[in-house]
């Protein structure tokens, strides 16, 4: 069969359909995303988006339990979401197999913590296996689902950013036709009533001692002598840099991070003069080394914050006497360059809101996607951030905690389906007072434009119901509910302040649909350069599409603005800060796209 | 094969990651173990994106380790700067001409470094740093899109890989309709023939 160079997340997607997956689910989160993307185009596999992390883990697991092979995928802390399900789990096991892949985040390329969800096997006592590269991460799927079944128990599959998107070769197979389970009536397996799941923990604990067995034999545990000097244990992407800086030393790779096979570990300290453990984070190999009573090193010499490299490894690993010699380091130094932070796109509704926001001197409880990037300057209008669907909460709770000063809960539409709405029923029953902006973009912005029930979309492409917000927010019991498109921005601004008055929970949805699934009316704006005296007020606004342009206004001794015709989508919120009409608006265009029609 | 460390730096919708798509393709047909990493921030659009390719009879790191790399594609000036930790002496750096000025020299006091100080720092630590009109090149043809595929051009000419390789790979990357200005633009490059 063909080989092609798949990231990990690709690899996985065809993993999990050459080992026959039927039923899968996922909510996007990066770095794991694209595992669904890839796997909803295999029409023999029925691939959704579910509202979160915990749906998707019991949409697998209730798939199992039907027969079929199930998958599920989700960045680290979206298994905090689902980790209730993933206990429940644990103790009923399933029938056909399941395979949970959990994208952990070294580095926050995209997230609001690092955690390393190795804790995550042991603490919910379930297998976990660990590619390092996309080959392993192919394989690695029919192995989960094999184990899955013959133990009778959820499997897990660690990535990290890194395996999960750098691309490698992979050998393709054909899919394997793996026939259906029967279901059968089992009560005392799968209802995790008190009296039913005190008999099943024991059960568990004597899963967990087969599984350490099979550990010890378990191919994806490879030992490989070389210099016995040194001793590495790794796994995942940490290998592939142990091969690089320690190419001569003798390498215990584990392809299984829990259980860790305490045989091989004992024979591997034996051989070695010195061990030590290459892992990303939490010293979680480490720590188990130790218990065991081998002297080992580990953290003393490589961070536990942050996503490792090359040059990082063998940095620490020089400092700590490893290698001979430190990375190569130029002598040339370039001093502080310009960032390049992530924006808001040019024609962003989420800007009119933030803008708005500021203007009004509110304190804002935000959330997360990509209108979290109002906190970062010139908007700098937010106060906390913290987890999917906190906001409302939050806000709440300040509130309640005698805030002074008014502050409004900011959320957007698949974030408030994923977890906002449990917090505004309970604010509803509770009847605290304050404002939730549901910010409408009609998508799952910040993880590439997903489909969720707000859009209606489903990842298999088809056009599914559309939950109506606003409707849904007044069957909840919220009684002021108004709705108004980020482009009246007077208006916006006006029904903000008067819901911000009201004594009651009230939600203003601001629709900002998402310039990458809907055109604005206009066509690009354009400054009137006579007009222009440089005051930056447009500049203020942190729109990609407005730049300094090389006329100067000679008065001042300051740069006239520029709108790069490219990159504007004609949104006109620059028009509107703009205190000399020195902006031009687009022509309207002929066949403008109504809202409507995109969900 | 000898092994060989690319990176390749830019801006989000530069297409910075399907060059290195290509590049990784074209490695993986020539023989090569290849293996590729993308780091890119969490905007959709106008972070900074760097690539790691790597070819070698035997690779293990997706990313190129610091002062390791031996061929850099800037597609960027401002982003050719900001990653110079991973070049040495035996780099050789192939610059576009295209700025995409950050928003914080719009509205705040950072200053776009001028091309005098983007030349002289890469020629300070990289030997061989040599200038690509890439996108004066793809507006000529026609489609200031295609600058990516002069850079890919002018990088094919220092490798021993054939020209069909090459076209083959971006034959079976690109749309039908896309193709032909693409083969242009990259035979442009490779010919190093900057007076079309």
């Amino acid at each position: 069969m063909e080989k092609l160079i798949l990231s990990g997340n690709e690899a996985l997607a065809r993993g999990a359909w050459e080992a026959g997956v039927e039923v899968a689910a996922a909510y996007p989160g990066t770095p794991s995303t694209e595992i669904l993307e890839n796997l909803s185009r295999y029409p023999e596999v029925y691939a959704e988006w579910s509202a979160n992390e915990k749906v998707a883990l019991d949409l697998a697991i209730g798939a199992a339990y039907a027969g079929r092979r199930a998958f599920a995928a989700m960045k680290h802390v979206g298994l905090n979401v689902a980790s209730e399900s993933l206990f429940y789990a644990s103790y009923t096991g399933v029938n056909a197999g399941l395979a949970i892949v959990t994208a952990d985040d070294p580095g926050l390329h995209s997230s609001q913590n690092e955690q390393d969800n190795r804790h995550y096997a042991r603490f919910a006592k379930v297998p976990m296996l660990e590619p390092s590269d996309s080959q392993e991460a192919k394989d690695m799927v029919a192995q989960a689902l094999e184990l899955s079944e013959t133990f009778d128990t959820p499997v897990l599959i660690r990535t990290t950013t890194r395996t999960s998107h750098a691309k490698s070769i992979v050998q393709l197979a054909d899919r394997s036709q793996v026939p259906k389970r029967p279901y059968l009536k089992n009560p005392q397996k799968y209802v995790m009533i008190p009296g039913f799941a005190r008999k099943r923990h024991p059960l568990v604990e004597e899963r967990m001692l087969r599984l350490k067995a099979l550990a010890e034999t378990y191919p994806g545990n490879r030992l490989h002598y070389a210099d016995l000097g040194l001793g590495v244990i790794t796994s995942g992407a940490s290998y592939q840099y142990a091969r690089e800086v320690f190419p001569d030393a003798s390498l215990l790779k584990l392809g299984m991070p829990w259980p860790m096979p305490e045989g091989l570990i004992r024979e591997f300290a034996s051989k070695v003069e010195r061990l030590i453990v290459l892992e990303e984070l939490d010293p979680f190999f480490e720590d188990f080394v130790r218990s065991m009573g081998l002297p080992v090193e580990g953290k003393s010499i490589f961070p536990s914050v942050g996503e490792f490299s090359p040059e990082l490894v063998r940095q620490s690993a020089y400092q700590a006497g490893l290698v001979d010699r430190p990375p190569y380091r130029s002598q040339v130094q370039v001093g502080p360059l310009p960032m390049r932070p992530p924006v808001l796109c040019a024609g962003c509704g989420h800007r009119d809101v933030f803008w708005i926001l500021r203007k009004l001197k509110l304190i804002v409880n935000s959330d997360i996607g990509c209108y979290a990037l109002g906190v970062m300057p010139p908007l700098g209008s937010t106060d906390t951030i913290g987890c999917m669907g906190a906001s409302i909460g939050v806000a709440a709770g300040m509130r309640r905690g005698g805030l002074e000063g008014t502050n409004v809960a900011v959320i957007g539409d698949s974030t408030f389906f994923h977890a906002g709405l449990p917090a505004l029923a309970s604010a509803v029953y509770n009847g605290t007072p304050f404002t939730t902006i549901i910010v409408d973009n009609r998508t799952t912005g910040m993880t590439g434009h997903q489909g969720n029930p707000g859009s209606g979309l489903t990842l298999s492409g088809g056009r599914g119901h559309r939950v109506d917000i606003e409707a849904l927010v007044r069957a909840i019991g919220v009684e002021q509910v108004v709705s108004v498109p980020s482009t009246r921005r007077e208006e916006l601004e006006a029904a903000i302040q008067q819901a911000v008055r009201s004594d009651r929970p009230n939600v203003v949805i601001a629709e900002t649909p998402c310039v990458f699934v809907s055109a604005s009316e206009r066509e690009p704006y354009a400054v009137a350069l006579e007009d222009c005296n440089g005051c930056t007020l447009c500049f203020r606004i942190g729109c990609p599409a407005i730049y300094k342009s090389e006329v100067m206004d000679e008065k001042h001794n300051r740069p006239k603005a520029w709108i790069d015709p490219q990159a504007c989508v004609g949104c006109g919120l620059c028009y509107d800060v703009c205190a000399r009409q020195a902006i031009l608006p687009g022509a309207l265009k002929v066949e403008a796209r109504p809202v409507e029609a995109i969900a | 094969m000898k092994k060989l460390n690319f990176l390749l730096a830019g801006v989000g919708g530069q297409g910075t990651l399907l060059a290195s798509d290509v590049l990784a393709e074209v490695g993986m047909r020539a023989g090569a173990e290849v293996k590729k990493s993308e780091v890119h921030g969490m905007s959709q659009r106008g972070g900074a994106v760097t690539s790691h390719v790597r070819w070698g009879d035997q690779v293990a790191s997706p990313l190129c380790e610091a002062g390791t790399v031996d061929y850099f594609v800037a597609q960027e000036k401002l982003e050719a700067l900001r990653w110079i930790e991973f070049l040495s002496p035996a780099s050789t750096v192939l610059l576009s001409d295209q700025s995409l000025p950050p928003t914080s020299t719009v509205f705040g006091d950072d200053r776009y470094p001028d091309d005098e100080q983007v030349l002289s720092t890469l020629r300070q630590v990289a030997s061989s740093v040599r200038r690509v009109p890439a996108t004066q090149i793809a507006e000529r043809l026609g489609n200031p899109r295609v600058a990516n595929s002069v850079l890919l051009g002018a990088l094919s000419a220092a490798l021993d890989v054939t020209e069909e390789d090459w076209l083959a790979v971006l034959a079976s990357r690109l749309p039908p309709n896309h193709f032909e200005i693409n083969r242009q633009a990259f035979l442009a490059g490779r010919q190093g023939d900057w007076a079309i």
